[in-house]
C-alpha cells in the first residue's frame, strides 16, 4: 500500500488533446502535504502515515488539542488530517514532518478519486433512483412522484431490505476509480485529472494509486 | 470560476486566430486525418451562434449545400482549425441568427456592414 494525497477540487474544463479532441479535465491543487505522525505496529497495532493538507493561517482556528498534536510534530497546523495504511518499510522513506508532493504522480498514470459527494438532501425515488413516477393524467390523484407498491401481502410479509426509497441524497464518501492523470505541474501543485471526481468546488479530494489497473 | 483553473484554460487558448462575430461570412479551414494522411478542407458559411467560455467557446457556421442547410459547429480554440478566413461582415440585430432557417435564398441575404 503506498501513500496518497489530499487535494482541493478547484474546477472542471477542457483543454485539447495531441490529435485534436477535447478531454474534459478536473483541476485539483494537491498537496503540499505534511506528515504529521507515524503510527506502528508496536505502539499503535497497526502501520500508517498521517498526512496533513490546507495549512491553516489562523491560530485561533485550531483547537487546543490539535494545535498540541502539530507542535509535537513541529508542523504548522493542518485543515485535513488524513491516514494512509502503508507497509513498514515503506514507512521509513518518510519522516515526520516531510513534504509529499504532486510529483508522486505521473502523466498517463491511473488514480483512484475519493470525495464527499454534493448533498442533495432528502430526495424523493424519481431523483434519488430514477424511477418514472406515475402517469400524469387519467385520473391519478396526488401520486404523481411515487414509487408504487413496495412489496407482496402476506409472502414474503415485509419489505425486503435494501428496497429503494426516499431518503438522503448525495454528502457521503464516492470513490471513482481507475481515472487518467493528464497532466502534473509541480511549481503550482496541481494535478489535472481526466473526467469528474466528487463532491463540490473547494472540496477535499483523496488521490490515490489505481486498485484496478497496474 | 477558479482563477488557477482560468489561467489553465487561457494557455489553452488560441490567440492566432481572427475574432469571428455573429452574421460574419467565414472560411474555416480545418484538418482531417484519415489514418497518417492528414488534408485540409474547408467549410464556407454564415456564423450563426457562439458560444463564450474560454478554451469551451464555440461558433457555428451555417451554409446552404444544393438545397439543403448544414450547420457545422467548431470549437473556437481547437488546433484541427488551420486557419480562418473572414469574407465579409453583416449588420445584424440579433445575437443568434436562428431566423435564417426558416429563410430561403434571396431572403436569407444579410445586409453587409460597410466601413
Amino acid at each position: 500500500m503506498a501513500v496518497g494525497l489530499i487535494g482541493k477540487k478547484l474546477g472542471m474544463t477542457q483543454i485539447f488533446g495531441e490529435n485534436g479532441n477535447a478531454i474534459p479535465i478536473t483541476v485539483v491543487q494537491a498537496g503540499p502535504c505534511v506528515v504529521v505522525q507515524k503510527k506502528t505496529t508496536e505502539k499503535d497495532g497497526y502501520d500508517s502515515l498521517q498526512v496533513g493538507f490546507d495549512e491553516v493561517k489562523k491560530a485561533k482556528l485550531v483547537n487546543k488539542p490539535r494545535a498540541g498534536h502539530f507542535k509535537k510534530a513541529n508542523v504548522a497546523p493542518q485543515a485535513k488530517l488524513m491516514e494512509f495504511r502503508i507497509d513498514p518499510d515503506e514507512q521509513d522513506d518518510y519522516e515526520v514532518g516531510a513534504e509529499i508532493l504532486v510529483d508522486l504522480f505521473e502523466p498517463g498514470d491511473f488514480v483512484d478519486v475519493s470525495g464527499v459527494s454534493i448533498g442533495k438532501g432528502f430526495a424523493g425515488v424519481m431523483k434519488r433512483h430514477g424511477f418514472h413516477g406515475t402517469p400524469a393524467g387519467h385520473g391519478t390523484h396526488e401520486s404523481f412522484r411515487h414509487g408504487g407498491s413496495i412489496g407482496a401481502n402476506m409472502t414474503p410479509a415485509h419489505v425486503l431490505k435494501g428496497k429503494k426509497m426516499a431518503g438522503q441524497m448525495g454528502a457521503k464518501n464516492v470513490t471513482v476509480q481507475s481515472l487518467k492523470v493528464v497532466e502534473v505541474r509541480g511549481d503550482m501543485n496541481l494535478v489535472m485529472i481526466e473526467g469528474a471526481v466528487p463532491g463540490p468546488r473547494n472540496g477535499y479530494v483523496v488521490i490515490k494509486k489505481a486498485v484496478k489497473k497496474p | 470560476m477558479n482563477e488557477i483553473v482560468d489561467l489553465i484554460e487561457k494557455e489553452h487558448m488560441r490567440l492566432d486566430l481572427p475574432e469571428v462575430d455573429i452574421g460574419d461570412s467565414v472560411k474555416v479551414y480545418s484538418k482531417i486525418y484519415e489514418g497518417d494522411k492528414e488534408r485540409i478542407q474547408f467549410f464556407e458559411g454564415v456564423v450563426i451562434r457562439k458560444r463564450a467560455g474560454n478554451t469551451r467557446a464555440m461558433f457555428t457556421v451555417r451554409k446552404v449545400s444544393y438545397g439543403v442547410g448544414v450547420e457545422k459547429s467548431f470549437p473556437k480554440h481547437s488546433p484541427l482549425i488551420d486557419r480562418i478566413e473572414v469574407l465579409s461582415k453583416a449588420k445584424i440585430r440579433r445575437a443568434k441568427l436562428y431566423y435564417l432557417r426558416n429563410l430561403r435564398g434571396k431572403a436569407a441575404r444579410l445586409k453587409e456592414k460597410r466601413f
